[in-house]
């Protein structure tokens, strides 16, 4: 392409008939461009300083003063048309040039690498965020406390007599030297009685934590497991404020079918003391009562110890492991899937539970 | 405890076809929890029957055995084999072969025939052996899982039968029995017997019970028997050890006759071995009363019993044959020869019954439940007896029982009963209970009437009597448990049933939502895993090299820990003063399994023990502590603070197509650090640092502001990851998170956002190798006065141009002004500032 077309005779600004010519060779050969650059000689040839019209329009000035607002005319009105042409196309070209570029830039994004890496919660620690913020959704607190406890609040406090029985069914770390009187807590219940003797009746607190027994870990036992525990001491609380809320947590938990069953149990530092079954309409091997904790009226020697009067207030309480709450909730076959640490295991459930 | 169905039967109205699964299902309603069932059918199938050997051909074989070619009668003669089938022969008469010598034509014994199915799904079919058709078995004990007796075969008349050729030997064997086993709980003595339980299911299903008790003829007074004397000088809680001791004699006596069937039946069911009939009959009073019993033989004691405390260094031989040194607080039985019993734990050798025993003496005592729970404990001797005594026997049931085996001893075992006896001790008052009328129903929720609450505790077996403001309620004398009013109130809603309690839901007080600490402590965690790391949760118990490495920054020092009495293994003994170690476990396991790229985090309890630890005694239940009691009590707990710590190996990201993953290294856990530190608002100030467990020249101490050092971070020792098998360059960081919590402010003060635009400054600055870049940034900011904003370390560099031993530090600088367009010359004239300062502490040279 030349900037000017040689030879070409520059035409008389007021011979209507070759500005036409003129005018629509300059379309034609804009409408042939057929990119960018094309169009760009397209331009310089055909309203560049040397194009014709841009000649013609220069002679203009030579004209006799009545035919120069006949030509004024003629040539403003053709280089409209050539400009606009060139705009049009321009536009055009543009629009084609981008959508091309873009295409080339096509990606397989079924490729594309992962860079950042989400991490996970492990689940017993999710759960335990669930099941806690369904109690300080019902107004309840939670309370904690040590793992290494003294004897007294683990056993004592909780109306163990130092000779009974009922305090070897729970297998206890005890910690050196055994005069110390510490161990290692075998349930959340201590925090129960530090949440007693620290806070003013009426008390709603829910205690979880880790808790050890001297199991081996198998498929089943573990001998660190975590529990919650909840606590009420408020006036004329009875057995059915125990079920309601117990029933409450279970739909909270579980969904609105879900349904609870109490069995009569002996725990001492409950009276009446209950097991808790809670129906499984999704358990494997069909639908059944499952085990899930214990729970009942606390023991008036529990309120003594902690200083309330047990015949102006009574309580109950209740406690669930999350282990099991977990294993049969969310199908975990085997207790050491939640010990190892496996990645597989906490990334599997990521942020949720 | 396991219950024989047909034993229960017997006392309470279980329905003839009910299966030990039916009975559990009843007794799990008041409370008795569902453990097995034994049922001998379950791997044992017939025909199995009495057989009388017509003849037997001994054959001797090339490797040197004998076996017998015996001919077995199974039908009586002169009547037709009724059964059919493979192996079953018509005529009635099988031929077996046999390679037990231990009995002789004419004997009848019990034979397993084609068809039969014997423990260990062992099937009996006729086979050809040693040259014959062997057409079934002869059985021993063993064989049909009732037994461990190696002896050969059970040949029936040396045990005292007869039974008729034909005869079903599962039915003879009562072998068509079974036993529910049930949980029960230490409160509830009494249900370890059959009296006990029968109560209950008559409880649970509102049928007719049976008193076992009350079908025994036991005299109403015992005079003239044996001596004995109750001296206990040194009861526990003012508890004498022995309040009841009846002695009956029985003479003549034959311990070596059979146990009829029926009972060896029994008490395999109930879990107990068939030992000699004295000791059967001992064994099986105690499961159908509760009350242990004990069987002495007469002629080896010498002089009036005894019980009495131990003294020092006093020693005694077991049933089981072991010597054993008492302790003074052992309540023992004693006679003029010494101690002959542990009293309700276990019988000397010395005076046991054998098969030469004529003349029995039978003990049925009441012991304190605490004595004997001590005496078991200390002597690690549970046994059978001291599971009961513990928990509780009922005191009135004492005589009943020796009557019992008195009359089990004259029965089966052809004996005279003496009519002297001996009954010596006093009865414990009995426990009276106010139970306040409305007070079961204001603590169970269920408005009881009066007829639930009275028949409820008439059948247990207390006595009610109506007062002005309720009833006056005697606990029975086997419900050692009842001795409150909530008591009662459980045992009413038990029997009136806990499915009939109603659902209320109690409104909680307002409650404040959780703690600043709690939320806290969450936003961390969840910062941690959302920064890409994986929570975990790994065992506290660590070894005390791990303790020593981990827990201490100096080497050599030995951490101070709190050690296990009773670990699950030695190797872990101890608690954890860092996280590190289970982590790095939960690493070294996960690498294992084929996972290179890790990033480990876990939020724990450490144990950090002070210079108190626990307290000397701890004081009564039932009873607030006074304060300063309750003060040494939580003092004694050691100081259990929250830390976090991580371990990341590995790179940060698999590898992919277009993407080169990055190797974490020591500035990651730096950085993990210090995002845990922005979370919760709190500065972390990270200066070079020393710790054993890291890498010397590549670990940081985390401190806060005001110095306080709350952690580490870096790069693991080399030596250390070798000797763990992890790879190189591992990194981890730890840090006292409620520290960090502490630290956090309680509000935070907005600060005034300029809109003025900003002035941006570099500064590269030449300083000694070994001046910490995070000093010279202090430094600048010090130096740069109030219109600094921000400063920032963007490059540092050593080598070319730049002199040896020194490094450049290259530092943006933004300032803004709160009031005005700052002019360059300000910009200047505060990096100057900031400049000269950085010469003045460091000798920094601007590049």
């Amino acid at each position: 392409m030349t900037e000017t077309l040689p030879g070409a005779a520059i035409p008389n600004p007021t011979d209507e008939a070759a500005i036409t010519a003129a005018v629509d060779q300059a379309i034609a050969a804009i409408a042939g461009a057929g990119s960018l650059d094309e169009l760009k000689a397209v331009r310089l040839a055909h309203t560049g300083e040397k194009s014709p019209l841009s000649l013609a329009n220069r002679e203009i000035g030579g004209l006799p003063k009545d035919q120069k607002a006949v030509a004024g005319k003629l040539m403003g009105s053709s280089r409209g048309r050539v400009n606009k042409a060139l705009a049009d196309r321009t536009a055009e070209l543009e629009a084609e040039n981008d959508a091309r570029i873009l295409l080339e830039e096509t990606v397989d994004v079924t490729a594309a690498p992962r860079r950042r890496r989400a991490g996970a919660r492990h689940p017993l620690s999710t759960l335990q965020d669930r099941v806690a913020d369904i109690f300080v959704g019902m107004g309840w607190e939670i309370a904690e406390g040590p793992e290494v406890e003294s004897e007294w609040f683990n056993f004592d406090a909780l109306n163990f007599k130092p000779d009974h029985p009922a305090r070897e069914m729970q297998d206890t770390f005890f910690v050196e030297p055994p005069e110390a009187h510490l161990l290692m807590r075998t349930h959340t219940s201590p925090v129960q009685v530090r949440s007693m003797l620290e806070r003013e009746v009426p008390i709603y607190v829910l205690c979880p934590g880790k808790v050890f027994r001297t199991d081996e870990l198998d498929a089943t036992h573990t001998p660190v497991f975590h529990q919650f525990e909840g606590l009420a001491i408020d006036r004329h609380l009875s057995m059915a404020d125990l079920r309601g809320t117990l029933e409450h947590f279970a739909r909270q938990m579980f969904g609105d079918e879900a349904q609870i069953r109490l069995r009569p149990n002996y725990f001492p530092f409950t009276e009446p003391s209950a097991e808790l079954d809670i129906w499984h309409p999704g358990a494997k091997g069909g639908p059944r009562w499952i085990e899930w904790g214990g729970c009942g009226m606390v023991n008036p020697n529990v309120l003594r110890a902690a200083g309330i009067d047990p015949d102006i207030y009574s309580g109950f309480a209740f406690g669930m492991g999350i282990e099991r709450t977990l294993m049969f909730r969310n199908e975990v076959g085997d207790m050491r899937d939640m010990i190892e640490g496996d990645v597989r295991f906490s990334e599997h459930f990521g942020m949720e539970i | 405890m396991r219950i024989p169905l047909s034993w229960l039967r017997e006392f309470a109205a279980v329905p003839a076809g009910a299966t030990a699964e039916d009975l559990m299902a009843e007794l799990v309603k008041v409370g008795f929890e569902e453990e097995a069932v034994h049922r001998p059918t379950d791997t044992l199938q017939g025909p199995i029957v009495v057989g009388q050997v017509l003849s037997i051909v001994k054959e001797p074989q090339t490797n040197g055995k004998t076996i017998n070619w015996c001919q077995v009668r199974v039908v009586p003669e002169g009547q037709q084999q009724a059964l059919t089938g493979d192996g079953i022969d018509p005529s009635g008469v099988q031929g077996i072969i046999c390679g037990a010598h231990n009995f002789v034509e004419g004997d009848k014994v019990v034979v397993t025939l084609p068809g039969a199915v014997l423990p260990g799904d062992f099937r009996i079919s006729a086979r050809k052996t040693y040259g014959h058709l062997s057409a079934g078995m002869i059985a021993s004990v063993r064989e049909l899982g009732i037994g461990e007796d190696h002896d050969g075969i059970l040949v029936l008349s040396r045990i005292g039968l007869d039974p008729e050729i034909g005869t079903d030997a599962m039915d003879l064997l009562g072998l068509y029995d079974e036993a529910a086993e049930i949980n029960v709980t230490p409160d509830r003595g009494y249900a370890f017997s059959i009296r006990g339980v029968a109560r209950e299911y008559a409880h649970a299903t509102g049928t007719a019970f049976t008193d076992p008790a009350t079908k025994v003829q036991a005299p109403a007074e015992l005079t003239g028997g044996y001596g004995v004397k109750l001296n206990d000088d040194a009861p526990i809680y003012g508890k004498p050890g022995c309040d009841r001791f009846v002695a009956r004699t029985v003479r003549g006596v034959d311990a070596t006759r059979p146990t009829p069937l029926w009972m060896v039946s029994r008490l395999r069911l109930a879990g107990i071995r068939s030992i000699s009939l004295p000791v059967d009959i001992s064994n099986y009073v105690m499961l159908e009363l509760g009350q242990p019993t004990h069987c002495y033989d007469l002629d080896k004691l010498s002089g009036d019993i005894v019980v009495r405390r131990a003294v020092a260094g006093e020693k005694i031989t077991t049933l089981d044959d072991k010597e054993r040194t008492l302790d003074v607080e052992d309540l023992l039985i004693t006679d003029g020869s010494g101690a002959i019993g542990i009293a309700g734990v276990m019988g000397g050798a010395a005076t046991e019954v054998s098969d030469s025993t004529s003349n029995v003496l039978v003990e049925a005592a009441h012991f304190d439940e605490v004595s004997i729970g001590r005496s078991r404990r200390r002597h690690k001797l549970p046994s059978e007896a001291s599971k009961r005594f513990e928990r509780g026997v009922d005191w009135h049931v004492a005589d009943i029982a020796a009557q019992r085996v008195v009359d089990l001893l004259v029965e089966l075992a052809g004996g005279v009963a003496d009519q002297a006896g001996t009954d010596v001790g006093s009865a414990p008052d009995a426990v009276s209970i106010a139970l306040p009328a409305g007070f079961a129903a204001q603590r169970i929720g269920i408005d009881f009437t009066e007829e639930q609450i009275t028949t409820s505790l008439v059948d247990l077996g207390a006595a009610v009597e109506k007062n002005d403001g309720g009833w006056t309620v005697t606990a029975p004398s086997w419900r050692n448990d009842l001795e409150t009013k909530e008591d009662l109130s459980e045992e009413i809603a038990r029997l009136v049933g806990y499915d009939n309690i109603p659902a209320t839901l109690p409104v909680a007080p307002p409650g404040r939502g959780l703690t600043r600490l709690q939320q806290q402590r969450r936003r961390l965690i969840q910062a941690l895993a959302d920064a890409g790391l994986t929570e975990v949760l790994a065992y506290p118990f660590v070894s005390k090299a791990a303790n020593d490495t981990f827990g201490v920054a100096e080497q050599g020092a030995a951490r101070s820990a709190v050690k296990l009495a009773n670990p699950i293994s030695e190797e872990h003994g101890y608690l954890r003063t860092s996280i590190l170690p289970g982590l790095i476990e939960v690493a070294k396991r996960n690498h294992s399994r084929g996972f290179r790229d890790l990033a480990l985090f876990e939020s724990g309890l450490v144990f950090l023990p002070g210079s108190t630890v626990g307290t000397a005694s701890i004081p009564p239940l039932g009873v607030k502590p006074a304060d300063e009691v309750l003060d040494a009590l939580y003092d004694g707990v050691p100081d259990q603070p929250l830390y976090v710590a991580a371990v990341l190996t590995g790179h940060d990201s698999p590898a992919a197509a277009a993407h080169t993953p990055r190797a974490w290294d020591w500035s990651d856990a730096l950085d993990i650090a210090r995002l845990a530190g922005d979370v919760l608002g709190v500065e972390i100030v990270v200066s070079q640092g020393t710790h054993q467990a890291f890498h010397p020249g590549r670990a940081a101490q985390l401190s806060l502001r005001t110095g306080e050092v709350v952690g580490y971070a870096g790069e693991l020792h080399p030596k250390l990851l070798a000797a763990h098998d992890m790879p190189a360059r591992s990194v981890a960081l730890e840090f006292n998170a409620d520290a960090l919590f502490e630290a956090a402010a309680d509000v935070i003060v907005a600060r005034h956002i300029s809109t003025f635009p900003v002035a941006t400054q570099d500064v590269a600055l030449v300083v000694p190798q070994d001046i910490p870049a995070d000093q010279v940034l202090d430094a600048l900011r010090e130096g740069a006065g109030e219109l600094l904003e921000d400063v920032a370390l963007f490059d540092v560099y050593a080598g070319k141009g730049i002199e040896d031993g020194k490094k450049s530090l290259a530092f943006g600088l933004r300032f803004r002004a709160t009031d005005r367009t700052l002019t360059a010359d300000e910009a200047s004239a505060a990096r100057e500032g900031a400049v000269a300062l950085a010469a003045e502490r460091f000798g920094a040279v601007q590049r």
